[in-house]
């Protein structure tokens, strides 16, 4: 009997893993875990450099959200100039964190999981991939890419370019935004709004044969935690933590962004180059807690536009608590790119958005700063410290997709266990196991399985090391 | 050129970097559907080293950072006939390589010892994670380099035109035979 089954590379996620799963003597499966091999060392990158120079550079932290740590460092920048930033800007800032939670949600549903949704999970390995969902869809295909390309539009429209805009900085945005840029803005909305309905409809009426998966693909109580307005609304750009637990209860509310470091830690394991993010009243690993779409629509009580408080009512009575089905971070990231493309609506049509008081000048007045917003895969903290002359001499982030990592580990041996036969292996097994993983949508790098076929080989190897058995699709 | 659909075989692939080359890369929205028509899409997760398909083009994102890379990027050349040096961090080596001004413990300890409360271990390269290299290094500093795609990322339409001529027999128009 193996003892260890390794998938490898987990395909159409945004980055590189590998997953091991741990065969008992009984041939059952006894564990699993997932490992992130991608290491690029930004704490310590960015020390010595000025602080304005940091939305540039922490925009490279990655491509698809870029935007999401332009925003947390320019908040940080914010703070540690201790300036007010225009209304014009924050509203800029705000209509650039919606195209990107857009266009980042639109990458993860139709590019990379719509696959599995619409052609199924033991589809052929070889059209199982978006241009399987080309060819047997194509009008539903060209509606995802057209939304992707929408967000990323108004990204480059209001940020300049579509990936790492450097337009925000400490203090403000750089530019100020035309009419002409929010009259096409503006024109995209009926389109988007209408793929938004078919795309919802869609999705809801595919979950009823993946019975099987919502029930197993990592379905367990936990915390969830995002970030919303004072009075409970979604929110994603500024606001305050709320934390619930699985029945629904508010484990804690109105806490400081800011003070992140009283209630957040992390752990570091050999295993993985992701750290683990734990909620420090419950230790770890018992601090395991989520975020992201599903754990925002968890916390939050209203969404605060029409057509998506009507979806997140409809959502919320899935169940009596929270919604805990990992698979429900699909719907969840639909409800959330239909508020977003309301949301762009809404701010395109304030006039404000086109004042040209756009940017607060200062020199640095505080040695510490804190960034806080939501990325699309959840809450996003960037702590600076710098010296005198505003040169980084610390920085701590904590990453999105990291605060889910102890999920993701739990999610991913939930499914292993119900659904891996380690004595008979069929691929479409371990493609399940690679779906709880999409789930969550983690940014750990690229699109590179998106496009094209998607090689998987699976290696069975002894706890020694040794290569028992080698199984290669695609 | 593809045994089964005749069409030349497109790859891409990510090392060190950020994904934002290939973000770029489906950036070119619509014109990804005429791409497709035109090309077998022929991408592979790096690391599989004995799964890289035989390409006639591959785009490389990313510096050489760590031993996958650097074991992934000899199987690549081998089995690709032109290859492109996808934006900055594959033609100088960029943002991925800042950390070569610090040591790899410096840059390890900063991240899981320094920042972690609870240390149950450090990934530094025991199998299952990759070491990290002592130097990250461009992309043609390890293997020959035939197109060079700067940017950070390089936008959709040089990506678009890069391989549109490739494709088509001709020179991509710009500067894409060398950097700098």
């Amino acid at each position: 009997m193996p003892e260890r089954i390794l998938i490898h590379p987990v395909t159409r996620i945004e980055g590189h893993a590998k997953i091991s799963i741990w065969v008992n003597d009984a041939g059952g499966v006894e564990s699993a875990q997932f490992h992130v091999t991608e290491f690029r060392g930004f704490e310590k990158i960015c020390e010595g450099r000025p602080l304005h120079e940091m939305p540039g550079l922490m925009a490279r932290v990655c491509g698809i959200c870029p935007v999401s740590h332009v925003l947390a460092s320019s908040k940080a920048g914010d703070a540690l100039l201790g300036v007010e930033v225009p209304p014009a800007a924050v509203k800029q800032r705000r209509l650039a964190t919606f195209a990107q939670v857009l266009q980042s949600h639109a990458l993860s549903f139709f590019h990379l999981s719509s696959p599995d949704l619409l052609l199924g999970m033991d589809a052929e390995i070889d059209k199982r991939n978006i241009f399987g969902v080309i060819e047997a869809d194509p009008g539903f295909a060209r509606r995802g890419i057209r939304l992707r390309q929408f967000g990323q539009r108004v990204l480059e429209l209001v940020g300049g370019k579509r990936i790492h805009p450097g337009w925000s900085v400490p203090g403000g945005v750089q530019t100020a935004v035309t009419a002409a840029v929010r009259d096409e803005i503006g024109a995209w909305i009926p389109e988007a709004l209408e793929s938004m309905t078919i795309a919802l409809g869609r999705m809801k009426s595919v979950m009823d044969s993946f019975r099987e998966e919502i029930e197993h693909i990592g379905n367990f109580p936990s915390l969830f935690l995002g970030t919303v307005t004072h009075d409970g609304a979604l929110e994603y750009y500024d606001g305050v933590i709320r934390i619930v637990d699985a029945e629904g209860n508010t484990v804690a509310d109105g806490l400081d962004p800011l003070r992140y470091p009283t209630y957040l830690a992390e752990a570091s394991e050999e295993w993985s180059f992701m750290k683990f993010p734990f909620y420090k009243p419950l230790g770890y690993p018992g601090g395991q807690y989520r975020v992201g779409p599903l754990a925002r629509l968890n916390v939050a009580t209203s969404a605060g536009t029409p057509r998506a408080d009507r979806e997140l009512r409809e959502f919320k009575h899935r169940s009596k608590g929270a919604v805990c089905e990992s698979f429900h971070y699909h719907l969840a990231r639909l409800i959330e790119m239909l508020h977003s493309v309301e949301r762009i609506e809404e701010i395109v049509a304030d006039p404000e958005l086109l004042s040209e008081d756009v940017r607060t000048k200062a020199m640095p007045n505080r040695r510490e700063g804190i960034g806080s917003c939501e990325a699309p895969r959840g809450t996003l903290f960037h702590h600076y410290f710098v010296d005198a002359d505003g040169l980084i001499r610390k920085a701590n982030l904590l990453i999105a997709t990291a605060q889910n990592n102890l999920a993701m580990n739990h999610a991913v041996e939930q499914t292993a266990k119900h659904f891996v036969l380690p004595a008979q292996l069929r691929e479409g097994m371990l493609n399940r196991v690679e779906a709880a993983i999409r789930c969550y949508d983690p940014c750990l790098s690229c699109s590179t399985h998106a496009v094209g076929q998607m090689p998987l080989i699976i290696e069975v190897r002894s706890r020694s090391g040794e290569l028992l058995d080698r199984v290669e699709k695609g | 050129m593809d045994r089964v659909t005749k069409k030349p075989r497109l790859a891409t692939v990510w090392l060190g970097g950020c994904s934002g080359c290939h973000m770029s890369f489906l950036d070119l929205d619509e014109r990804l559907i005429d791409l497709a028509a035109r090309v077998e899409m022929c991408a592979s997760p790096l690391t599989d080293l004995k799964d890289f398909p035989e390409a006639d083009i591959t785009l490389v994102e990313g510096a050489i950072a760590n031993q996958e890379h650097l074991e992934s990027i000899h199987e690549i050349r081998k089995r690709t006939k032109i290859l492109v040096s996808l934006g900055d961090c594959a033609v100088t080596g960029n943002v991925t390589a800042m950390r070569n001004a610090f040591g790899v413990d410096d840059v390890l300890n900063r991240a899981y010892k320094e920042l972690a409360a609870v240390i149950v271990g450090i990934p530094s390269g025991n199998g299952v994670v990759p070491r990290l290299l002592a130097r990250v290094r461009p992309v043609h500093e390890v293997v020959k380099v035939d197109y060079y795609l700067t940017g950070c990322p390089p936008s959709a339409d040089a990506i678009h035109e890069c391989v549109m001529a490739l494709l088509d027999g001709r020179e991509p128009v710009g500067e894409v035979k060398r950097f700098g």
